[in-house]
């Protein structure tokens, strides 16, 4: 730690970390010579990665392999108008320059896999996780206890967060408990909606985010109590929180290699479901409807996802799909479609599994794709 | 005797409520409450992947419950 040394700006810039007597140079010093590695640049990754740039960690690693997009200002504040369409990496790295040019910057387009994950992740010395994903929140954690690196972690949903300090390792040498003491097996697709599905509140990842920039400094400095051997929830909604104590379970696989992450959390088996089924195009659609020809049409969307945009389709929500039956025609042609076509391929599925339908065609790509092909006034959600 | 369970994240979805009131035997661990859930509401089916907390401690299948016992069933979350 002696080599790290700060110019006259650098140790204005950081005065007020300087005069917290737990904290001072030395906690600064670490900052500066730690290698953080954030992965995901969405909403837990905006907060995560403007404080931790504030705060003057030396190195930052910055993943992501998507473009900024118009549905992501609502919460990742770290992206402006201008930004969307642009590598999400790039327009973050040029916004974190600009915030502390003490900062190195590594970016990072791509997306984390099997195949990379090792070689990216050995050079840093924490990870954060912000992706948006069940296999590559897995893939995250098994990297890091292979490598024996501490995962920050946190969640979020609709207006609820988890975090939590995983594969920690303590003074005497032994490490935490990681993700799969916790969850060791993932959920079957579809079961727990993402953001994109769900919804999130846009606040809650700012103060979930920094919630683990505040756990990621601590790690590295090795003040206070990180949240190791812990899960903090936190529900907006009531402002309630609660902290549950976590154990590593002797029942947990030990983990040596990484594996194929899709096909662990089911996710190939999931767009079979969808291919099953009969499909037609939105094209197809407004061909038939340019023809008037005789179908029906069923939205299996939320009332509120109507509001937003719609085909003009009679709204059966998927959960009450079932026990309408009498709706649905079984003698013409019926189009069945949702967001982007995975909700009513499950609809069709059950329909044709439980009671026999085989007139009922899946509109792929939903009003994603009608937005995108037909209708360009159509709003995207 | 009657238990009383905090819901979290999608399990309130799926109970349509954030508190759940379940009756069962006398005797019982995490695992006979899981599956006393499933009896009760099938659209647990996937609830082997749910987390319980038994008095804000994350518990394994064999731990015992107590009517006193504060219950929370968590369910992982993904979004970021």
């Amino acid at each position: 730690m002696d080599n790290i040394n700060f110019s006259k700006e650098e140790l204005e810039r950081y005065s007020r970390h300087l005069i917290i007597p737990e904290f001072n140079i030395e906690g600064q010093r670490k900052l500066k010579a730690a290698k953080v590695l954030v992965v995901g640049t969405g909403g837990l990754g905006s907060p995560l990665l403007l404080y931790l740039t504030a705060a003057g960690v030396g190195n930052i690693g910055i993943l992501d392999f998507d473009r900024v997009d118009e549905t992501n200002l609502q919460r990742q504040v770290l992206f402006t108008v201008d930004d969307v369409g642009r590598p999400k990496v790039e327009a973050a790295k040029e916004r974190l320059e600009k915030l502390n040019p003490h900062v190195n910057f590594t970016t990072y387009d791509v997306q984390l896999t099997s195949a990379n994950a090792l070689e990216i992740i050995k050079d840093y010395d924490v990870v954060a996780d912000g992706t948006d994903n069940f296999p590559t929140r897995y893939l995250v954690n098994d990297a890091c206890v292979i490598l024996g690196k501490p995962n920050v972690y946190a969640s979020i949903f609709r207006f609820e967060g988890q975090v939590s300090v995983f594969n920690h390792q303590f003074k005497d040498g032994t490490f935490g408990p990681h993700y799969r003491d916790l969850f060791p097996t993932p959920p079957p697709p579809g079961l727990v909606p993402s953001c994109a599905e769900g919804g999130v509140i846009g606040v809650l990842p700012g103060i979930v985010g920094s919630l683990q920039a505040n756990e990621v400094i601590k790690v590295i400095s090795g003040v206070g109590e990180p949240l190791a051997g812990r899960l903090f929830l936190f529900d907006a909604l009531t402002f309630e929180t609660r902290t549950l104590k976590l154990h590593k379970d002797p029942n947990t696989p030990k983990i040596e290699k990484l594996i194929d992450y899709e096909q662990f959390c089911g996710i190939g088996g999931d767009a079979k479901e969808e291919k099953k089924v009969k499909e037609i195009s939105v094209q197809e659609l407004y061909d038939m409807q340019v023809k008037g020809e005789d179908y029906q049409l069923i939205d299996v969307r939320e009332p509120y996802e109507y509001e937003i945009a719609n085909l003009g389709g009679e709204l059966i929500p998927l959960k009450m799909v079932t026990s309408n039956i009498d709706k649905i025609s079984s003698s013409k042609k019926v189009v069945v479609h949702c967001r982007s076509g995975a909700r009513s391929a499950q609809a069709i599925e059950a329909l044709k599994r439980k009671y026999g339908f085989d007139n009922l065609y899946n509109l792929k790509g939903g009003i994603l794709a009608w937005a995108d092909e037909i209708d360009q006034e159509m709003a995207k959600y | 005797m009657r238990i009383s369970i905090l819901l979290f994240g999608i399990a309130k979805d799926i109970i349509g409520s954030k508190n759940l009131e379940i009756e069962v035997n006398e005797e019982c661990r995490v695992n006979d409450l899981k599956q006393e859930i499933l009896n009760q509401y099938p659209g647990f089916e996937n609830l082997k992947h749910l987390a319980i907390a038994v008095n804000n401690e994350y518990a394994r299948g064999e731990t015992s419950i107590k009517p006193s016992d504060e219950i929370a069933l968590i369910p992982p979350v993904s979004g970021g």
